[in-house]
């Protein structure tokens, strides 16, 4: 008989959206990427790549490019027309500038972020001076009919490139004339004449223009003659992505068949001046559209339609080998979509515009370990509450007792009152909510299922108290008494409704004591992001795992570190557990077995003992098969604190129900394909 | 015992073509005019017009395994060999210029125009291999030492594919196992990049072969999975970068970059010629079908001429813009030869299995393939362990004009069909009259046709026995088509044993068929059993009846060991032997049967009279390897043989093919005189077009090259070549012929050739005779060693005589060479 009863939840189907563009930060080393949903979300390199913001989409709202500039500001322009800034401490838009040309294929910032240069589908590029508060009008260059699809600032400010169909474009900055034309479609097969689309454009230092466009070429043209160096055939279906380097020497482009490819400007001969560009390095890690590519110095990125984020590191420029040097796929946010009533056994799934909840199945038999048990009562899906209005959801939860569900959107907060009688069900939405500073980031139930915590802006933490038999009170906000412009993005509550522990961008951890309403103290601040939090029911220790796989343990009636979290320090934790993939998402305790600690990310499932001796790095971190062929005493011998679970993956949520119950929410990567459009039909040899 | 004197082995076809990649020859004018190829333990020089072998460069002593044009002298050839030394030919006269000797087993030869005097070399040391440079010395002297070695690279791969210089001269690049070493002349600075065994996606990331863009630091390699590697950047340790081309489904077998280095050439099993261009993936031209799997790629120096090794012993010929231009061909190495060694009447070719599924006819006189019959008519796909259809049997009526194909497909169940072709005497070629699926129940094991000549139509019928135990009588059914169809007539069998082997007697009155151990006679009018022998203990492995004066005896062999002989009138066992007999082969113009043996691992020949049990002529251990097949080809002119012995050589010629699919013969000549002499004249221009004063000045010129051949080789008949220049000469009308002075000149140097040859000719005759009276002394029997010695003997010996006589007439040439450019230059 196994250790716990795993109720395996497949029912979740999540299909994430699309990566359509991306921007990268050079000097913070932070990715903004927009989703085809109108999401944007925030990955800072520096925190093993987490995912620190995240803005959730609007159905109008699509975003086709994305660019930072005057220094950390956050610019997308979409086909709603519009420009829009980002605030990246509201998480939310901040203010948006009509640019009055149509929708807006494209956007680029000039070297310095002084300015923005958008193209629109009337075929007009308009200048925008990017001012404090917002970005200013400043002119508009030479039109010519078809929209511009991609544009690219020469490296001095001087001139821009602009790709549409069929040509290219050189525009002079300063004059707004068009400086040069070039055609694109020429060289093409009689039967292919058909219209070439330039999707992306790049424009270096020493006045080459790189054009990637629909018939699969990547093309090098020398500017000022409007000739054309060098092409590269590198598919048969369209390049849509490019990206060049800092030092102008490799460019990577990413093509609607999934693959994407690396050129480097290369030495035709050893020690010789010409230099040549040379197809070098295919990947092929997408099954979709390469939306959208990045070159980092040290990495190729690329998003595709299959919602992957894929970071390839370059061998050659990482140093050392370590967390660096090893290819990262992300899949599903590091948030977490589902919540849990542990009392009720029912599951809480977050879509971006409506949320499910389901009921567990059961079963009457036990089994032997890895055994499948039969399900008697078959997991059952009792709601679907659709969220009004073209905006997606913020944050979602279900109280434990299964009771009360609340979700925010950004311009609104939903509280709902969920009656079971019998195996029917009857939702009725509370009146009177109180005018919260909205958007809500984060919303927790306390364990009684008497209050609501809503994470707000500021820093600053809303409590709400659920009244029966349907209804609700504001009773206090909380704030740091430090101040922070940062909005809280995680909560915790402890199971005696005593304490709650919020977490704001800056990272910062303030612990609140609910009886005083009032500020008990600080964790001590650590460089890196949290990625979940939890405090123990029985000992009230505050459990925290960051971003760099770092786990501490704070006791919040000491105020201090416990002794365990001391001395995981002083030893270190395990090279592989440090080199892990994805974040921790989700924290839970096993309420017999205090010194039991659950833990997951996206790969793996573990169960975090502290009463035995931690790993050192020359044992075997994933040990729990090797163990089992080994005797009792052996057994005993080899026993350490990690008991990493592999079975369930991609795992979105692990939580325990009871003491000998877990229940584990997969999305497998079939499913998501499945449920994508069939992508770029490939003769594969031997099929 | 007899002594073997006259009677020589002769190979005269198959064997490897290629040990190395050909090289192409830098003309004068029409640039790449001959195709330089190891061969077997010579280097074989084509014309690449004409594609006819020119000439044979025959000295070393084992397999050349590397030729390459020497880097400053377009017209001289260095070639190396497993026998330790490197020559240097002047091929276009087909000189041995030096010998230098190495001391160690040269297994691929590099010639660079950097490296001034001295050339790369693979030699084996203990386990592994290594890459060292060897000095040639310049000083006078034809055999010379050449001992200063350095050692470039240790632990190379042994193929001198895996090996490639780069750019001028400045690195080289080797590949073994899963890395690849550069290593950098100037700067002595080896890199060393490895690939991980196999990667994640099953590919084979093992090297097979590389190659070196001319003009660019880029290095291809080839890999056991099918990708090519275009490597860059590789002079620094860490910043090295490859993109990868993938087109090919199996071994990349060969790379070459083109001379511009803007396209690479690739081939591998598929028999296709993939040629990229500018190191892309998306952009490549194929040439498909080119037979079989591509063993080395080359290109000319110029870049005209691409051309393709193949595993089948065939030299492709491509134009530059993939064109597939002319093909060298002997006899074609099939995977497996099951048909045996049939001799079409027709066109008297030898004709075996060629290409998979096609049925070549060689012709034995030029060493040539005259065309290639697809039996099996079906796409062959290259693929390892696909099961295709073959062709297993092949018959030809008495006249030529029927042929009888089986072939054969073994899945879990076989596939089976016998197809009759009839000869279309207004296409010349074979057309399909009949196909019938499954005529047998199991394998095939034998057909012939009733072979009467005289006899009409109606009496041809073919037979076929299976081992399904049955044998089948096949007739034309005459009712619609005017050729008719075949349909079966009779099934004969006898106990239920596998039936094995059939045969005709002469007048095609009976029919022998074996059944197991029993041979059964039947009556083909009438299909009645007349009688039967046995003879055990052994299954009969061969029968054949007696021809003319012998027709009333039967002859068969046994696999224990036996051969026997029936008399069919008195229906007794006549006399027997013990005798290991693996082929039996009846002469057909005479009444001899010649016998094939393998006793400890060597053949040996007998050749006996049914009528008498005493063999006529025995050649015991006349051949290492095992014979697989023979065929008696009737000659055109019966040959006028002195010796007793050797008569029953008169009529027809003996072939047989061994193991290794080498065709060879036995000779009474001695081997100058068997060479065909027709192969030298294709020296001739082929540039020049054709009115009969080109003739006239063809003539005149091939004379010329005839004179530098004759001084340096072997002999000739000059008189017949010279009494048609000489027609010419009388025969042209006066309005076209050039000046009289000018052809005086021509006249008279022709009579001058002639003289020239007399003394040549003498001197290897005597030559000859002296190393086979000391043969006589030394041993009796004939081995091969030996005969290779002799091959080598002439040539060894014709060089001393070559200085004698350059002496002499050096300065005669010198003034013919004279009058010839200036010639020339009027033009």
């Amino acid at each position: 008989m196994g250790e716990f009863e795993v109720h395996r939840v497949r029912f979740f189907g999540l299909v994430p959206a699309g990566v359509r563009c991306m921007a990268y930060q050079h000097r913070g080393c932070r990715l903004a990427l927009a989703r085809t949903d109108g999401a944007v979300e925030v990955y800072n390199f520096a925190a093993n790549y987490f995912m620190e913001k995240a803005i959730p989409g609007h159905q109008a709202r699509s975003v086709e490019a994305l660019c930072w500039a005057a220094g950390e500001r956050l610019f997308g322009a979409g086909l709603s027309g519009d420009i829009t800034e980002y605030d990246l401490e509201r998480l939310r838009p901040a203010r948006t500038v009509d640019g009055f040309g149509g929708p807006i294929w494209s956007m680029a910032a000039n070297n310095d972020g002084t300015r923005l240069a958008i193209g629109c589908e009337d075929g007009s590029v308009k200048l925008f001076q990017v001012v404090p508060g917002g970005v200013q009008f400043e002119k508009n260059l030479d039109r010519q009919k078809g929209r511009v699809l991609c544009l690219s600032w020469h490296p001095s400010g001087t001139h821009l490139a602009a790709g549409s169909i069929n040509f290219i474009r050189v525009l002079d900055v300063r004059s707004g004339r068009t400086a040069q034309r070039i055609m694109v479609n020429y060289h093409v097969p009689k039967s292919k004449k058909r219209e070439c689309v330039v999707w992306s454009i790049a424009f270096l230092s020493s006045g080459t223009v790189i054009s990637s466009d629909s018939f699969g070429r990547v093309q090098f043209w020398d500017w000022e003659r409007g000739t054309l160096q060098d092409s590269h055939t590198v598919s048969t279906s369209a390049v849509l992505s490019l990206a060049v380097s800092e030092e102008e020497d490799s460019i990577v482009v990413g093509t609607s068949a999934g693959a994407t490819y690396q050129f480097q400007l290369l030495p035709v001969k050893a020690g010789g001046q010409e230099k040549r560009w040379v197809r070098t390095k295919p990947f092929q890690h997408h099954t979709h559209d390469v939306r959208a590519v990045v070159h980092t110095p040290t990495a190729l990125i690329s998003g595709g339609l299959d919602a992957q984020l894929v970071i390839r590191p370059l061998m050659e420029k990482v140093q050392k080998k370590g967390y660096d040097a090893v290819l990262r796929k992300f899949t599903f946010p590091h948030r977490r979509l589902v919540s849990c009533a542990r009392k009720a056994r029912l599951l809480l799934f977050q879509f971006s515009q409506h949320l499910e909840l389901w009921r567990l199945g059961s079963t009457n038999k036990t089994g032997k370990d890895g055994e499948v048990l039969p399900v008697s009562r078959m997991p059952e899906h009792l709601l679907q509450l659709k969220s009004k209005g073209p905006e997606h959801i913020y944050c979602s939860c279900v109280s434990p007792c299964g009771s009360w569900i609340a979700y925010s959107t950004a311009s609104r907060f939903h509280l709902y009152r969920v009656q079971h009688e019998g195996d029917s069900i009857s939702v009725k939405k509370v009146p009177g909510v109180p005018k919260l500073l909205l958007p809500a980031y984060q919303l927790q139930c306390a364990s009684d299922s008497g209050r609501l915590f809503v994470a707000s802006d500021r820093g600053s933490v809303h409590v709400v108290q659920l009244l029966e038999p349907g209804g609700c009170k504001h009773l206090h906000t909380l704030r740091p008494p430090t101040g922070t412009r940062e909005a809280v993005y995680l909560l915790a509550s402890s199971a005696d409704g005593n304490w709650l522990a919020a977490v704001s961008g800056d990272w910062e951890v303030h612990i609140y004591s609910l009886k005083h309403f009032k500020h008990h103290c600080t964790v001590p601040t650590y460089s890196c992001a949290v990625t979940a939090l939890a405090i123990h029911p029985a000992t009230n220790n505050l459990f925290i795992s960051y971003s760099d796989q770092q786990l501490f343990e704070f006791s919040i009636p000491e105020k201090q570190y416990t002794a365990w979290s001391r001395m995981v320090q002083n030893s270190g934790l395990h090279k592989l557990w440090l080199e892990r993939d994805s974040p921790i998402t989700h924290i839970a305790f096993n309420p017999k077995n205090t010194s039991q600690i659950l833990l997951h990310d996206v790969y793996m499932l573990c169960v975090l003992d502290k009463s035995l001796p931690l790993p050192d790095n020359n044992t075997l971190l994933v040990n729990q098969s090797t163990l089992k062929q080994l005797s009792e005493p052996a057994r005993r011998r080899q026993l350490h604190a990690f008991k990493i679970c592999k079975k369930f993956q991609p795992l979105l949520f692990a939580d325990l129900l009871d003491e000998r119950c877990l229940v584990t929410v997969e999305r497998p990567a079939v499913d998501i394909s499945a449920e994508l459009p069939p992508p770029v039909q490939q003769k594969k040899f031997g099929t | 015992m007899v002594a073997p004197a006259a009677l020589r082995v002769v190979r005269c076809g198959g064997g490897a073509l290629h040990g190395a990649r050909a090289v192409f020859s830098v003309g004068a004018r029409q640039a790449g005019r001959f195709l330089l190829c190891a061969s077997g333990d010579f280097v074989k020089m084509y014309s690449v017009a004409t594609e006819e072998l020119v000439r044979l460069l025959r000295g070393h002593g084992d397999l050349v395994t590397g030729v390459q044009l020497a880097p400053h002298n377009h017209l001289q050839l260095y070639s190396s060999s497993l026998d330790g030394t490197i020559k240097l030919w002047d091929f276009t006269d087909g000189i041995l210029i030096k010998t230098f000797t190495v001391g160690h087993q040269l297994l691929a030869l590099y010639a660079l125009p950097a490296s001034e005097d001295s050339v790369f070399v693979i030699i084996p040391k203990r386990d592994t291999y290594q890459l060292v440079s060897v000095k040639l010395t310049k000083a006078a002297g034809q055999d010379m030492e050449a001992k200063e070695l350095s050692v470039v690279l240790e632990g190379v791969d042994a193929s001198p594919k895996c090996t490639a210089f780069g750019r001028e001269g400045e690195y080289v690049a080797s590949v073994k196992d899963v890395s690849l070493q550069v290593y950098f002349f100037k700067r002595k600075q080896l890199n060393r990049f490895s690939l991980r065994a196999t990667n994640k996606k099953g590919g084979n990331n093992v090297f097979t072969c590389v190659a070196c863009h001319p003009h660019e630091d880029c290095i291809a390699t080839g890999h056991a999975d099918g990708k090519i590697r275009l490597w860059r950047n590789f002079n620094h340790k860490k910043e090295y970068t490859f993109s990868t081309l993938h087109w090919h489904h199996d071994k990349v077998l060969d790379l070459a970059f083109s001379v511009e280095g803007t396209s690479l050439l690739s081939g591998g099993v598929e028999s296709v010629l993939v040629q990229w261009h500018s190191g892309s993936d998306c952009k490549k031209d194929f040439l498909p079908r080119l037979g079989s799997a591509i063993e080395y790629v080359s290109i000319s120096s110029d870049g005209t001429f691409y051309c393709t090794s193949h595993t089948d012993n065939r030299i492709t010929i491509i134009n530059s813009n993939l064109r597939f231009s002319k093909t060298i061909q002997g006899l074609i190495k099939a995977r497996d030869i099951k048909t045996g060694l049939v001799v079409d009447p027709r066109t008297k070719a030898l004709v075996l299995n060629g290409e998979p599924g096609h049925l070549q006819f060689y012709c034995l006189q030029s060493d040539k393939q005259l065309y290639s019959l697809d039996i099996v008519q079906q796409e062959y796909i290259h693929q390892a362990g696909l099961n295709q259809s073959d062709l297993a049997r092949v018959a030809f009526s008495a006249q030529g004009k029927w042929l009888a194909t089986v072939e054969e497909r073994e899945e879990t169940d076989l596939e089976l069909q016998l197809k009759l072709w009839f000869f279309d005497e207004e296409t010349q070629s074979f057309r399909l009259n009949t196909r019938i699926s499954m005529p047998h129940e199991d394998h095939v094991t034998a057909m012939c046709f009733r072979d009467m000549d005289e006899m009409e139509d109606d009496s041809l019928m073919l037979v076929t026995t299976g081992r399904d135990c049955v044998f089948k009588v096949w007739v034309i059914l005459e009712d619609t088509d005017p050729e008719g169809n075949w349909s079966c007539d009779f099934v004969g069998s006898y106990h239920g044993y596998q039936a094995t082997n059939c045969c005709f007697s002469e007048d095609g009155s009976l029919l022998a068929v074996s059944f197991e151990e029993t041979v059964t006679v039947w009556d083909s009018s009438t299909w009645d059993l007349k009688c039967t022998f046995c003879h055990p203990p052994g299954k009969i492995r061969t029968i054949c009846f007696g021809r003319l004066t012998c027709s009333k005896y039967l002859i068969g062999a046994t696999d224990h060991g036996f051969l026997c002989c029936w008399n069919l009138l008195s229906c007794a066992l006549e006399w027997s032997a013990h005798l290991n007999v693996v082929v039996l082969q009846p002469d057909p113009l005479s009444e001899y049967i010649a016998a094939f043996s393998w006793l400890f691992k060597e053949s040996s020949l007998f050749v006996f009279k049914p009528n008498e049990p005493r063999p006529i002529c025995i050649q015991r251990k006349f051949c290492k390897e095992r014979i697989q097949f023979a065929a008696f080809v009737p000659r055109d002119v019966p040959e006028t043989i002195g010796s007793e012995k050797y008569l029953w050589l008169r009529r027809s010629q003996l072939f047989f093919l061994t193991d290794t699919q080498e065709l060879m013969t036995v000779s009474t000549k001695s081997l100058e005189e068997r060479l065909t002499l027709s192969s030298k004249q294709l020296a001739v221009e082929e540039s020049l077009p054709v009115t009969p004063f080109s003739l006239l000045l063809g003539k005149h010129r091939q004379q010329q090259s005839q004179e530098d051949v004759d001084l340096g080789k072997i002999v000739r008949h000059h008189r017949e070549q010279d009494s048609p220049a000489v027609k010419e000469l009388l025969h042209t009308p006066a309005h076209v012929l050039p000046s009289a002075s000018f052809l005086c000149p021509i006249f008279i140097n022709s009579l001058l050739v002639s003289k020239e040859n007399k003394s040549v000719e003498e001197a290897p005759a005597e030559v000859e005779m002296e190393s086979e009276g000391a043969e006589d002394d030394s041993d009796e029997e004939n081995t091969v060693t030996e005969m290779k010695q002799e091959d080598i003997m002439p040539t060894e010996s014709l060089g001393e005589t070559t200085h004698k006589l350059s002496k002499s007439e050096e300065k005669e040439l010198r003034k013919i060479r004279k009058t010839d450019y200036s010639w020339i230059s009027v033009f």
